[in-house]
């Protein structure tokens, strides 16, 4: 996608071409066998203030997409910017500033917070990377913890005191706790019971319009991405599929991939009647030996002969909606 | 077929695990009805008493620190509370058989696919190698498993997890049970496989005109492929219905609240609805009814008087004196 300079300044983050190989290692000298293309060409972008939903089934991988923005891990090709700024390369020192901005929620809030540190520790050592006196961060701390909804005084309390809904709540605090503008939330409710996951879906959502933040919110839940996000990107063995506006992504889904998944997922009906569909065959390939030409191949009902041999560009559809299907070419 | 007994009954079903210093009322008074050939689900959150109250009809409730203090689960007509280990044992795989929801933790590792499909039916039947080898090829390739002769000597790592759990049903259905209870099957799953595997159990459930039993947390699913509902909080059945009912015309708070804080597109730009605080510790409920502390409809009478199954309309019950009454 060819953007002027002038855009790429006005969006929060800009991907370009993102790859990256996982090197498969084999045999006694640990040579480099295989590579595995976790992430193969993802272009994508975020306004300020908005959310991207980025789905996929497992193994798509959407979530390697989300640590390589925060440089977790280093990219094997194409370009990062935020804010304009190309930081696709930059060293680990030349990064520290900037994780400030961009933050992650995770997936497990029993994994992801120390279980030897008070909550209270724990949101300090962010505001402690922000510069904050020892007055400032305690009603910095308070702040924080109300701003997502648990009471001051937890402060002083273990993650094992909470369930799972509130150390999800601390999960955000923490990350909010720098002031970021960019959040990644890797599946931040999956973990969750149903009546808590809209507890939470409604504090990132009062939080994206309090603080002005802009998320990529990764999912494999559509309900949950078509209620959040501003923007959808489907994903399926490193490509993106499909990219456009929520609405016209679920109104009118071009890929044979996104129409199988909007068809797979269970709809509540309370008229009792159901809706005969047919799902897709198959397993999604594994990403060390996917198929040649366009990936979704195999399990395409549309598939012909050139989706077999060549590979297939991402192109643009309309207006804002992109896909990676030669059929669907207006 | 409402004249019919039902295949599989509980009548006020309780199952309490003992701690060092507390009890826990896992399952607290629940009744649950199947008929031959139908698919009822039990839906609930994590830790409603949901898989227990299931577990409890295979007898596989582990013991101490389980108990089962109360009720009665008749199958067929028999108490099979009152059964001993042995005549359990001819129940249970062979004509009440389970598929859990972790495939990968279910297969044994170290046999092949082909001898664990085999075990179940040389379990219940005594049946030549040869003849066991053609019945399980025969059951992987009802359940839609590419190159069943070859797959039979494979051992479970070499599945993908849909094709692990179309293995785990095949086993269930290896001696035509009267009923299959499935705890969780797709919630490990991908949406597209999880769509596969339920269009699967459908149609070995048409033809086997068996009964299923379905647990799980997903309301998407439930309607779906449920003929009958039970809603579960708690450790007890909060409603009951049929699907159009449940779905269509909730009246416990719990189930509307849940109905309603269900996140789509249709709903964009608007808050969810969201039901305050978090599931009880199953050892420290509430008195009176459960979910009161969360309820916004919740009268003074709520936090001291444990209510009954009020009934509304046919096979219609719901938990809620407060709303039962306006119609």
């Amino acid at each position: 996608m060819a953007l002027t300079d002038n855009h790429k300044n006005a969006v929060t983050l800009q991907v370009a071409g993102l790859k990256k190989y996982f090197p498969v290692h084999r045999g006694f000298f640990q040579r480099v066998a295989a590579r595995v293309k976790a992430v193969d060409g993802v272009d994508f972008e975020i306004g300020p203030g908005k959310s991207l939903g980025l789905v996929g089934e497992s193994g798509c991988g959407k979530s390697t997409v989300g640590r390589l923005i925060l440089k977790l891990l280093e990219p094997d090709g194409g370009k990062i910017f935020y804010k304009g700024r190309d930081i696709s390369h930059l060293s680990p020192r030349e990064m520290r500033p900037l994780r400030q901005e961009i933050q992650i929620v995770f997936q497990d809030p029993y994994g992801s917070l120390n279980p030897r540190m008070t909550i209270g520790q724990s949101i300090d050592e962010g505001l402690r990377c922000v510069g904050l006196s020892k007055e400032g961060r305690k009603s910095r701390r308070e702040e924080l913890l109300e701003m997502v909804g648990i009471w001051p005084g937890a402060a002083d309390r273990y993650p094992h005191e909470f369930s799972g809904g509130q150390r999800q709540r601390v999960g955000v605090a923490r990350s909010l706790s720098v002031n970021p503008s960019l959040i990644i939330c890797d599946e931040p409710i999956s973990a969750l019971d149903v009546s808590i996951q809209a507890q939470i879906i409604n504090l990132l959502n009062d939080l994206q319009s309090r603080l002005d933040l802009s998320y990529l919110f990764i999912s494999h839940d559509l309900n949950v991405v078509s209620y959040i996000s501003d923007r959808v990107a489907v994903m399926y063995l490193g490509h993106i599929m499909e990219y456009a506006d929520t609405e016209s992504l679920f109104e009118k889904p071009l890929h044979p991939y996104t129409l199988a998944l909007l068809s797979s997922v269970p709809k509540i009906d309370d008229t009792g009647t159901r809706g005969a569909h047919t799902p897709l065959k198959g397993d999604v390939p594994s990403p060390l030996d996917p198929p040649p030409g366009c990936k979704f191949q195999g399990r395409c009902p549309r598939v012909e002969e050139r989706c077999r041999k060549e590979e297939i560009q991402f192109s643009r559809f309309d207006g804002d909606h992109w896909v990676r299907c030669w059929k669907a070419s207006p | 077929m409402a004249f019919q007994k039902p295949l599989l009954r509980t009548e006020d079903l309780k199952v309490y695990f003992y701690g060092r210093d507390k009890i826990s009322r896992a399952v607290d008074g629940v009744s649950y009805h199947i008929h031959a050939g139908e698919t009822v689900c039990l839906v609930g959150e994590s830790g409603c008493g949901k898989t227990v109250s299931a577990l409890a009809a295979l007898g596989l409730i582990p013991s101490p620190p389980g108990k089962i203090v109360g009720g009665r689960i008749l199958f067929k007509g028999t108490d099979i509370l009152s059964l001993d280990e042995d005549a359990m044992q001819k129940i249970r795989g062979n004509q009440i058989s389970m598929v859990f929801q972790e495939p990968l933790t279910s297969l044994n590792p170290v046999f092949t696919i082909g001898d664990q499909i085999g075990e179940a039916i040389r379990t219940h039947e005594t049946i030549s190698q040869d003849a066991l080898d053609k019945r399980c090829v025969q059951l992987l390739r009802d359940m839609g498993i590419p190159s069943p002769e070859q797959r039979l000597h494979d051992y479970p790592h070499q599945l993908s997890g849909g094709q692990r759990q179309r293995v785990m049903i095949a086993m269930a259905l290896a001696c035509n049970p009267d009923l299959m209870i499935a705890d969780e099957p797709t919630t490990a799953l991908d949406v597209t496989v999880q769509a596969q595997i339920l269009n699967l159990l459908k149609s070995v459930q048409e033809k086997a005109s068996m009964a299923v039993l379905y647990i799980t947390h997903d309301l998407g699913v439930v309607s779906g492929i449920a003929d009958r509902v039970y809603v579960m909080y708690a450790g007890l059945i909060v409603e009951e219905g049929n699907t159009r009912q449940v779905f269509g015309n909730a009246v416990h708070p719990y189930t509307m609240g849940l109905l309603a804080s269900l996140p789509d597109r249709k709903k964009r730009g608007k808050r969810l609805h969201n039901i305050p605080g978090t599931v009880p510790n199953p050892a420290y409920k509430p008195d009176g009814c459960p979910f009161h502390p969360r309820c916004s409809h919740a009268v003074e009478s709520c936090k001291t008087v444990e209510p009954e199954m009020i009934p509304l309309e046919e096979g219609h019950r719901c938990r809620c004196p407060v709303l039962a009454k306006k119609p």
